[in-house]
């Protein structure tokens, strides 16, 4: 009764399954089961973990990555990965479980398109873009024009995500990823930030982005407060509800809109003084004395 | 389409064994070690990776064996916890320390907890605390509250293990003379422990071997626990056996009609059986108090809740795995539902149950002196509404079993608390003399009870009945939490009363407890709360009452406690309030009023010793002092982090109220020297197996390990009650006691020895060393009974106690027993964000029979109450899953220093008194408690979520703006003194 298994070690051969057949994608699992549930699964899947250089952080000569969609949170999370990428490191580590970390891919995260999910707001604050194949060729697309919506992507029917893309990011740039959750471990979270900043010489901001997650259907960048922030000390930095227009809060079993929206401006402002923190600390701000 | 990459042969290495099998697509990992490949010590829990109990070393690397495919696995290594065991040193060191360290309850985690802990000692040599709860912080237990696995890991990966704290504490060669108090400190978390004696390769010592009452030996269980081989619900079905599947509710209440189940079936091969309420031979109810039974096994016209039965689907298990659920021929007519009390109480609400009007299932009440007299007389009174969440017990085995026929009589094998009533509650709806049905319990992967009542156990019979073959089931982890038992909601509204001087006067306590959509142990709680709604304090004047409301939600049932932890939140926050009110020290308030020796109970029970609250308030003092100077300290600094302290009691009557609750337990010895006890009194991994068998041995004047245990069954082992209300210990210890104490006798007798002898059990022979004579009684020449034993004896203890009267007065326990706990929170007042630094819990336990077991229970019950404190509320329909539904992990439990008070019961065996509610109940009050001590809010409806928080921080900025004629919000960060 159940479905046939493909796991292709091509990515031609997946796509060739893809085109032909009504089949689902599978990675890590750790969406895919959960989703099923009890049912028996009727469609075909198509494995995507054994393809051949799908796995892997590549550095390319211009600075950027390349993180495979098979790439597990594991392997982000052991990864000599420039400061930039440490909130992405920190978001991995704080995925589900290292069960979880140890199957789950960040393409997967990406695809299954949840607001909560903890890979995006990171992936925001690196100008993230994802790298799609089909049989009629590559295509990339930046990370906010791919995921739609809750639990829907910019995926065509027979195309696959093949890859993360990181462009290099600012010199000196530092970041940091807070996640807030009812408890340690194994957790949705309620909101989570991520940032990556740079201070100038003289210790103020001179790059900040900032994601958010968990509190729209789909993680957002706060631009405005971005744009405001630069030439500003990280302390001296409030946000203001107009600083967070861009999100949508809502009620859930987790928290309420209201909650949301006042924890999230306090996540928003430790975060940035958070990586303000390393970017000192790392004398990224040479000789500034109160970052 | 290229055929060459599809798969339908899998091969991987399975604890160094090569594997080969055809595999569908997509089956998971899991289900193929667990039902192909024989693999059953991987546990599975939620298929959803949300618990890691089926945690696997895939390639070295742990992974939810769930989530992951099998064909995922081909070409690689996976291991399981039988073959680590087996094979890695650092499992096998792990398996010790977890023993030594009762880091195994139940025993469903710890295959989890075992093998991710073994990944993390091959890449970590000597890991820290925070290193362990990291790596295992994926695999959740519900026993333990975690401490004392991460000690476990922690001493395992040591370089140079530390004893362990095991051992025995100190000199106990003076636990028999009753009246003496011992303090005994947990030191787990502190590395301050005591030498071991002597070891072996299983971490024992030659006191685990006598296990005289007060020596900390590990679980008699432990090896079976700990190498994979412990069977619970869903590992023992036979291979032939079919399977079934459940059709229920979608809806919290609809009518419904089945239709056309002949023509379905028509075209579905494989299906053998489709069962309803038409199909029930017996009566088509159940209850857990007959007075009361009011669940249909399948329900008949209307469904009152979601995941409420009406068909079950039995078939070959690859037909049922193939069911397409939403084929099945129902119709289902939504009907307006009631989910609140409020709404269930509205007049226009219609009544759940005929004769139940207004959905008022029962009341309790409990009533002594003049409470409005006294209220109105008092200098100050306080009053509160207190409210409480539905809590899932969310043991980590889901409800599982199989029945077959045997010989013509049914046999189910199931996990469960109370084997005795299973089988009183299953034969009338069979329609079998309860001598027709026998009842064999399987390991038990947590209860906290709601494996009370039936859950499994009818479909499965009923299946059986029908196909006249075994059928097994195993309830998915959505399954569970929509059918079985929560703890009741409570909303309570109380008053109390003192004198400025701090003495208590007059308290009012009225409580209306959501019982869902059957009764269950509804009735308990109503009869329980008013009994235990003063705490254990001195109360001349005093009314409490409390009613069961019905509404279109699970049935509430049993869970630690029975409704008593919701009762000491509203009555502890409020001692709070009065103690804070009158200027007076919170601890110091507590003991003023403290209930005494000789001083009338609510009940009007007066006990003339064993009353402990007051040694356990006393012995928290010297950490009240330090840590409520620690506490200010830290708030110096006046930062977004506060810190505070409280502190809360509990009592807890152990065993049935006012009503018979015998236990009886038989041993015997055999003509080989074997010394059989039956243990009826099922271990669900609190520990009764040991302690049962330390009281029965202590009295037979034997070492424990010379006892066989045989049991829990219903055919070989009397009824030794059910697993619940804290009564094993005191009521099952009691009759394995007289037991253990009738056998000797018989042995002495023999050789007419002095009661001082001592007995020895040898092959085929018992020595009996009297002074300086000794004798051996060659045991074949003895006539051996039915059983084969040649030496037999059979006793009953049934505790004392006295009915109710119309007011609650009467005697309704033989004994109670006591704690306090003493919380540290740190909040944080942006985030609204509660983090427990510290748990300091005091129990009086009379006697402890097994220190380590006793420190088990106290860890795994403060962490519950955390939870229920914190973070646990389950919404019918929206948190029926452990993602949605949280409870606490390895991260949010602190370290717990245990304070072992020992305020012997002349009733309790060797002074035991019972312990496996009392752990939970202090233990939410005093978090809530510190918070309002952090940051001067009471919460007064749990979980105190972040949320919660900060709305009662919002109000609080909002009132104090107001007072000081201020905007709201130009508060932050500038509030006030703490309170």
């Amino acid at each position: 009764m159940t479905g046939e298994y493909f796991a292709p070690t091509r990515l031609d051969e997946a796509l060739d399954v893809l085109a032909t057949r009504d089949a689902v994608v599978v990675a890590g699992g750790t969406d895919y089961y959960p989703a099923l549930g009890t049912r028996a699964e009727r469609r075909d899947l198509v494995d995507l973990s054994r393809i051949a250089g799908l796995r892997g952080i590549e550095r390319l000569a211009d600075g950027s990555l390349r993180i495979g969609a098979a790439t597990t949170w594991s392997d982000v999370a052991r990864a000599a990965l420039p400061p930039a990428c440490a909130g992405l490191q920190a978001a991995a580590r704080g995925v589900g479980s290292v069960q979880i970390q140890n199957s789950a891919t960040l393409a997967g995260n990406l695809c299954n398109a949840s607001p909560a999910a903890d890979g995006v707001p990171p992936l925001l604050t690196l100008d993230a873009a994802v790298e799609i194949a089909g049989r009629s060729g590559r295509r990339h697309l930046a990370l906010q024009d791919f995921i739609l919506g809750p639990r829907r992507t910019a995926l065509r029917p027979g195309e696959v995500v093949v890859a993360i893309r990181l462009p290099a990011p600012p010199a000196g740039a530092v970041s940091a990823f807070h996640k807030l959750g009812a408890r340690r471990y194994l957790v949705i979270s309620i909101a989570m930030t991520a940032v990556v900043l740079s201070l100038g010489p003289d210790g103020r901001i001179a790059a900040l982005r900032v994601a958010v997650g968990a509190c729209s259907p789909v993680a957002r960048r706060l631009g405005a407060l971005e744009a405001e922030a630069v030439g500003r000390y990280a302390d001296t930095l409030a946000v203001t509800p107009a600083h967070l227009a861009p999100l949508s809060p809502i009620d859930d079993v987790r928290a309420d809109a209201a909650y949301r929206h006042e924890a999230v401006a306090e996540q928003v402002q430790r975060a940035v003084r958070a990586a303000a923190a390393v970017a000192a600390a790392a004398g990224a701000g040479a000789g500034a004395g109160d970052g | 389409m290229d055929k060459r990459v599809g798969i339908d042969r899998v091969a991987f290495r399975l604890n160094g064994r090569a594997v080969d099998l055809r595999a569908g697509g997509g089956e998971r990992l899991s289900r193929v070690l667990r039902e192909r490949l024989g693999a059953r010590d991987v546990k599975v829990g939620c298929d959803a990776g949300d618990c890691g109990a089926c945690t696997v070393l895939v390639d070295g690397a742990p992974v939810c064996a769930c989530l992951m495919p099998v064909q995922q696995a081909a070409g690689r290594r996976v291991e399981t916890v039988a073959g680590l065991v087996a094979e890695d040193p650092s499992a096998q060191r792990l398996v010790a320390s977890f023993a030594d360290h009762g880091a195994a309850q139940c025993g469903v985690c710890t295959p989890g907890m075992l093998v991710s802990a073994t990944a993390l000692l091959r890449e970590e040599t000597a890991p820290d605390a925070d290193a362990v709860a990291d790596a295992l912080g994926g695999v959740l237990c519900r026993c333990t509250g975690y401490r004392k696995i991460i000690d476990a890991v922690v001493h395992a990966g040591s370089p140079e293990p530390t004893p362990t704290p095991a051992a025995d504490y100190g000199d106990c060669g003076d636990w028999g003379d009753g009246g003496n108090r011992h303090d005994r400190r947990d030191r787990g978390d502190r590395g301050d422990r005591v030498d071991r004696r002597e070891s072996d390769d299983w971490g024992g010592r030659h006191d685990r071997r006598d296990g005289r009452p007060g020596t900390s030996i590990p679980r008699l269980d432990a090896r079976a626990k700990l190498d994979g081989t412990e069977r619970f619900g869903d590992d023992v079905a036979p291979a032939d056996a079919l399977a079934l599947r459940i059709v229920r509710s979608p809806h919290h209440r609809a009518a419904f009609a089945l239709g056309d189940i002949a023509a379905w079936r028509a075209h579905r091969p494989g299906i053998v059986a489709v069962l309803s309420a038409a199909d029930i031979p017996g009566i088509n109810r159940f209850g857990v108090i007959p007075p009361f039974a009011d669940q249909p096994v399948f329900a008949e016209s209307e469904a009152r809740f979601r995941g409420e039965a009406v068909a079950a689907v039995v078939g070959e298990p690859a037909a049922i795995e193939a069911l397409d659920e939403a084929s099945f021929p129902v119709a289902w007519t939504p009907l307006p539902e009631t989910l609140t009390m409020d709404q269930a109480t509205a007049p226009e609400a219609a009544d759940l149950h005929p004769g139940r009007a207004g959905n008022v299932m029962c009341r309790g009440r409990v009533a002594c002196g003049d409470a409005d007299a006294a209220l109105r007389a008092a200098d100050l009174v306080v009053e509160g509404r207190f409210a409480t969440a539905f809590v899932e017990h969310a043991y980590i085995e889901p409800e599982a079993g199989f029945a077959r026929l045997v010989d013509g009589r049914l046999e189910v094998h199931a996990c469960t608390q109370a084997p005795v009533m299973d089988r009183e509650c299953l034969a009338p709806i069979l329609a079998l003399d309860e001598a027709a049905v026998r009842i064999v319990p399987t390991g038990v992967g947590g209860g906290f009870g709601s494996k009370l009542d039936l859950s499994i156990q009818p479909f499965l019979a009923l299946a059986t009945l029908k196909t006249g073959r075994p059928v097994r089931h195993a309830y998915g982890r959505q399954e569970s939490m929509q059918s079985t038992t929560k703890r009741h909601p409570g909303d309570m509204r109380v008053r109390i009363g003192a004198t400025r001087d701090g003495r208590l006067s007059g308290m009012a306590f009225e409580g209306r407890f959501n019982t869902g959509a059957y009764a269950s142990w509804g009735p308990t709680v109503a009869n329980r709360v008013p009994v235990h709604a003063s705490g254990p304090y001195r109360l001349a004047d005093y009314r409490a009452e409390a009613m069961g409301i019905h509404t279109h939600c699970p049935p509430s049932g049993a869970f630690r406690g029975f409704g008593v932890p919701q009762a000491a939140i509203a009555q502890e926050s409020l001692f709070d309030e009065l103690a804070e009110r009158l200027g007076h020290d919170r601890l110091a308030f507590r003991l003023r009023n403290a209930l005494d020796n000789g001083v009338p109970t609510v009940c009007g029970q007066v006990f003339d010793q064993g009353v402990g609250i007051r040694a356990c308030l006393t012995t928290l003092q010297p950490a009240w002092a330090a840590e409520c100077a620690a506490a200010t300290a830290f708030n110096r600094a006046r930062g977004t982090l506060r810190r505070g302290v409280g502190v809360a009691s509990g009592w807890y009557g152990c065993g049935n109220t006012s009503l018979p609750n015998p236990s009886t337990i038989k041993a015997g010895i055999r003509a080989d020297g074997t010394v059989v006890l039956h243990q009826g009194a099922v271990d669900i991994g609190q520990g009764s197996n040991t302690v049962i068998a330390q009281i029965f041995a202590h009295a037979l004047g034997v070492p424990v390990g010379a006892v066989a245990l045989l049991g829990a069954d219903t055919d070989i082992t009397p009824d030794a009650g059910k697993t619940s209300a804290s009564r094993q210990t005191f009521v099952s210890g009691n009759a394995a006691r007289l037991s253990g104490e009738s056998l000797r006798r018989q042995v002495l007798k023999l050789v007419n020895a002095a009661e001082t002898s001592v007995i020895e059990p040898g092959a085929g022979v018992l020595c009996i060393r009297d002074g300086a004579r000794r004798h051996a009684v060659e045991l074949a020449r003895l006539s051996a009974d039915g059983d084969g034993y040649v030496l037999a004896a059979c006793e009953t203890y049934d505790p004392p106690t006295r009915p109710l009267d119309a007011d609650g007065q009467g005697a309704p326990y033989a004994q109670f027993g006591y704690a306090a706990h003493l919380a540290v929170v740190e909040v944080d007042r942006a985030l609204g964000t509660t983090r427990v630094v510290k748990l300091v819990a005091a129990h009086d336990v009379g006697r402890a029979i097994n220190p380590l077991l006793v420190e088990g229970q106290v860890h795994g019950g403060v962490a519950q109450g955390l939870g229920m404190a914190l973070m646990e509320e389950y919404l019918p329909g929206r948190t029926e899953n452990l993602q949605d539904y949280l409870i606490p992990t390895m991260g949010d439990v602190p370290p717990i220093e245990t304070l072992i008070v020992e305020e012997a019961d002349a009733h309790g065996p060797y002074g035991a008194k019972g312990l496996g509610e009392h752990a939970l109940i202090p233990t939410a009050p005093a978090i809530l408690n510190a918070i309002k001590h952090a940051i001067g809010v009471r919460i007064t409806q749990v979980p105190a979520t972040p949320a919660r928080v900060r709305a009662a921080l919002r109000r609080q900025e909002h009132e104090q703006a107001q007072a000081q004629g201020r905007e709201p919000g130009q508060q932050r960060g500038q509030e006030g003194e703490d309170g």
